[in-house]
């Protein structure tokens, strides 16, 4: 009886987001492929074209590699987990400046474009997974019992991305400059972290730069990436914050950024949502 | 009339309708105030508003759009909200339609709310009608269920049954129109918002709406809100009203006497206008009278016999006009019908061609006789030929206003419905055979003139 009236409970305050949300994810995703031949099939053939690209180029001509035979696939899983947040937040961020049109004419909780533009690229990710797992199987890929932490992994990379997409947006309607300035930020981060190159690569070096290198690891987009490889195709080569530090006062720290930076996102988000419409 | 007592509409006035106050209040405004921070300076930058920090610059001004605005509306109400651009009517819909929030004050809804604020809030012309019914059921808030159950109604309402499947893009504007309508009525809301839509489809489709509109007067479950301009909806469709006017509620209360406060202020408003105008005009010499300017900065027509008239009379007037530029021109008269509305009579175009440049006057006369009793404005137009166009000219200056002569017919033998007095026609009474005879004749006449046109050709 108490689980009925919980179910209730959330239908009464989540029911319309939910179907809002579902309106809009199912519209975006009706209209990405909308007039070409192939249709919906582009979804998959793209990221295994891309795929094949980069492993020619990385694989094959750079020989970017850390000696075993399925880092192109942790490539691959890096690069597609990489894009999924930038996906995120790139759209996420114009989201509610790109529907204006519907906050000024209908109410409603105006996260939910924002949330739409995180599930559009979820869905692209999950296809990814897919194409990557085809390759990891080709590869001949031992899976192990580590599998089963992918969901929490991809759950903190989900929240982590939907946290700075809800900062932004926010900004980004107050502020134009924002959308240039998280282009940069994107490259940044990017070369901040151990994905198109091995974190092996940098240690290696020795030194400082050995001491930086694991410092790359508390960035909670390098932290759970670094995991979702780890857990899936290779825990032999692929060092997570898990086995990386010692103390466990370090080791949680991603963790605690993403919380904080969600905490943050959702407050500042909600704090501004009223004005949305009379900003833009 | 006395214009003094009746203009008075700062007024609040309350007309009470009592079997509303019984019902529920479905919609609620305590105190509303809104204000809107208008910037001043472009701040959608980091730098400007970075700038406007340091420099303490506040960057915006604040402009007060709704203060103190209290209402209530009973469930089953067809609630209408009129006043004049500017006044804050859209902002209190979208206060009401909880897309914008009040500064102080409050706003309660009890129920689901449906805003018909634009046409097809979300529509999407790459997605077929189907799709867009239901893409535009979930902004409003309705589950593919509830969107399935009132689909039939929707589509058959809005008269699209053999199109849902076609691309909204492929629509004519008026289906469009149609369809969104259809869904924001249709849709099982219990308040329903409307903005300035009655405008909407063919002769039809406003038949139909008509038709919807007096039945959900009648239903005691819904409840409309309507902002509109048309007084003649107001009275037509709502039960109560209310006239915003400078962010505040001037009246409240039964549609008639509310569109009849209306309507005076627009007047007053008007006549505000044409006073600042006027002032303007001889402050600065600069600027010219409405029609006139520096090509033509004089052109007058006034009366030279007196302004009232009988029908025996002939009407002398004279047309004053300064133009010095070198070239053919005309000086066009029409006589205006200010009673019954048209254009009497109209000298043409080209027909009086003016001998001298410079600053001159010249005298018409016309005779009254055909006329009935009325008001008759006489409005001169001075014309320089089209280039490339022999017959067309092209108005250079047109005497408007106080420069347009106006005169009236007064005469005990006219009547005062018609223009034409019995002097200039009259019916007669034939028998059935003079009407055959004379109808033939003309059947006759016709059918050899269109043989004779075809033999030509």
């Amino acid at each position: 009886m108490n689980t009925k009236t919980i179910a209730q409970h959330l239908h009464e305050r989540y029911g319309y987001a939910m179907t809002v949300l579902k309106g809009l994810v199912k519209t975006d995703f009706k209209m990405r492929y909308q007039g070409s031949f192939l249709g919906v099939a582009w979804s998959v053939l793209k990221p295994l074209l891309l795929f094949v690209v980069m492993y020619i180029v990385f694989a094959r001509f750079l020989r970017m590699t850390d000696g075993t035979s399925s880092y192109p696939v942790v490539l691959l899983l890096g690069i597609s987990s990489w894009q999924f947040c930038t996906e995120t937040i790139g759209i996420g961020l114009r989201a509610i400046v790109d529907r204006g049109d519907l906050l000024r004419k209908v109410h409603f909780p105006n996260y939910i474009v924002v949330v739409s533009a995180s599930i559009g690229s979820l869905i692209s990710l999950g296809i990814n997974f897919l194409v990557v797992l085809v390759f990891a199987i080709c590869l001949r890929v031992q899976f192990t019992w580590r599998v089963l932490w992918l969901p929490l992994n991809v759950l903190e990379l989900y929240v982590a991305s939907l946290a700075v997409a809800l900062i932004f947006s926010t900004m980004y309607a107050y502020f134009r400059d924002i959308s240039h300035i998280w282009e940069v930020l994107q490259q940044i981060i990017f070369y901040c972290m151990p994905i198109i190159y091995p974190l092996s690569y940098v240690t290696n070096k020795g030194g400082v730069y050995a001491e930086l290198a694991r410092l790359e690891l508390l960035n909670p987009f390098a932290q759970t990436i670094q995991d979702i490889r780890h857990n899936l195709i290779a825990p032999e080569t692929q060092p997570t914050i898990w086995n990386s530090f010692g103390s466990w006062w370090v080791k949680p720290i991603p963790i605690i950024i993403t919380l904080l930076l969600f905490w943050l996102g959702v407050y500042v988000f909600r704090k501004n949502s009223r004005k949305f419409a009379e900003v833009m | 009339m006395s214009t003094e007592a009746n203009t008075d509409i700062t007024k609040l006035d309350v007309v009470n309708i009592d079997n509303y106050k019984e019902r529920p209040v479905v919609l609620k405004a305590d105190h509303v105030e809104k204000w809107f921070k208008l910037p001043t300076e472009q701040a959608t930058g980091l730098k400007q508003a970075f700038i406007n920090w340091t420099k303490g610059i506040k960057g915006y001004e604040e402009q007060r759009v709704l203060r103190d605005v209290s209402f209530e509306v009973h469930q089953g109400e067809f609630f209408g909200i009129v006043g004049r651009n500017g006044g804050g009517k859209s902002t209190l819909l979208k206060l009401i339609s909880q897309i914008y929030y009040p500064n102080s004050g409050s706003i309660e809804v009890t129920g689901k709310l449906v805003p018909f604020i634009e046409l097809g809030v979300g529509f999407n012309p790459e997605l077929t009608g189907r799709e867009n019914v239901y893409l535009n059921g979930a902004l409003l808030g309705f589950t593919h269920t509830q969107v399935d159950a009132m689909y039939d109604d929707i589509v058959e309402f809005a008269e699209l049954e053999d199109f849902m499947d076609q691309k909204l893009k492929n629509y004519s504007s008026g289906m469009q129109v149609r369809l969104a309508f259809s869904v924001a009525i249709k849709a099982q809301g219990d308040i329903l918002v409307l903005d300035e839509v009655l405008a909407v489809g063919d002769e039809a489709f406003q038949r139909k709406c008509d038709d919807y509109f007096t039945a959900v007067r009648k239903d005691p479950s819904k409840t409309v809100i309507l902002v509109t301009h048309d007084m003649g909806a107001v009275k037509r469709y709502c039960t109560r009203a209310m006239f915003i006017q400078e962010g505040e509620v001037a009246v409240i209360g039964d549609p008639s006497t509310v569109a009849e406060r209306y309507s005076l202020a627009n007047l007053e408003v008007m006549r505000k206008e044409e006073k600042a105008r006027a002032k303007q005009l001889e402050e600065d010499p600069n600027t010219y009278p409405n029609g006139l300017n520096a090509r033509c900065p004089v052109l007058r027509t006034y009366g030279v016999s007196p302004l009232l008239l009988k029908s025996s009379d002939t009407f002398r007037f004279a047309v004053e006009y300064q133009y010095d530029e070198p070239g053919d021109f005309y000086l066009a008269i029409a006589m205006h019908d200010l009673r019954r509305g048209g254009i009497t009579y109209d000298s043409g175009p080209r027909v009086f061609k003016m001998k001298k440049h410079g600053h001159h006057t010249v005298y018409f006369e016309i005779p009254l006789n055909l006329f009935n009793n009325g008001e008759f404005r006489l409005i001169t137009s001075l014309r320089t030929p089209s280039p490339g166009n022999e017959k067309m000219t092209d108005a250079v200056a047109v005497a408007l206003d106080d420069n347009a002569c106006t005169f009236s017919i007064r005469d005990p033998r006219n009547g005062a419905y018609a223009l034409l007095s019995d002097r200039a026609v009259e019916f007669s009474e034939i028998t059935e055979q003079e009407a055959e005879r004379g109808a033939e004749a003309q059947r006759l006449r016709i059918e050899a003139e269109e043989k004779i046109g075809g033999d030509l050709r």
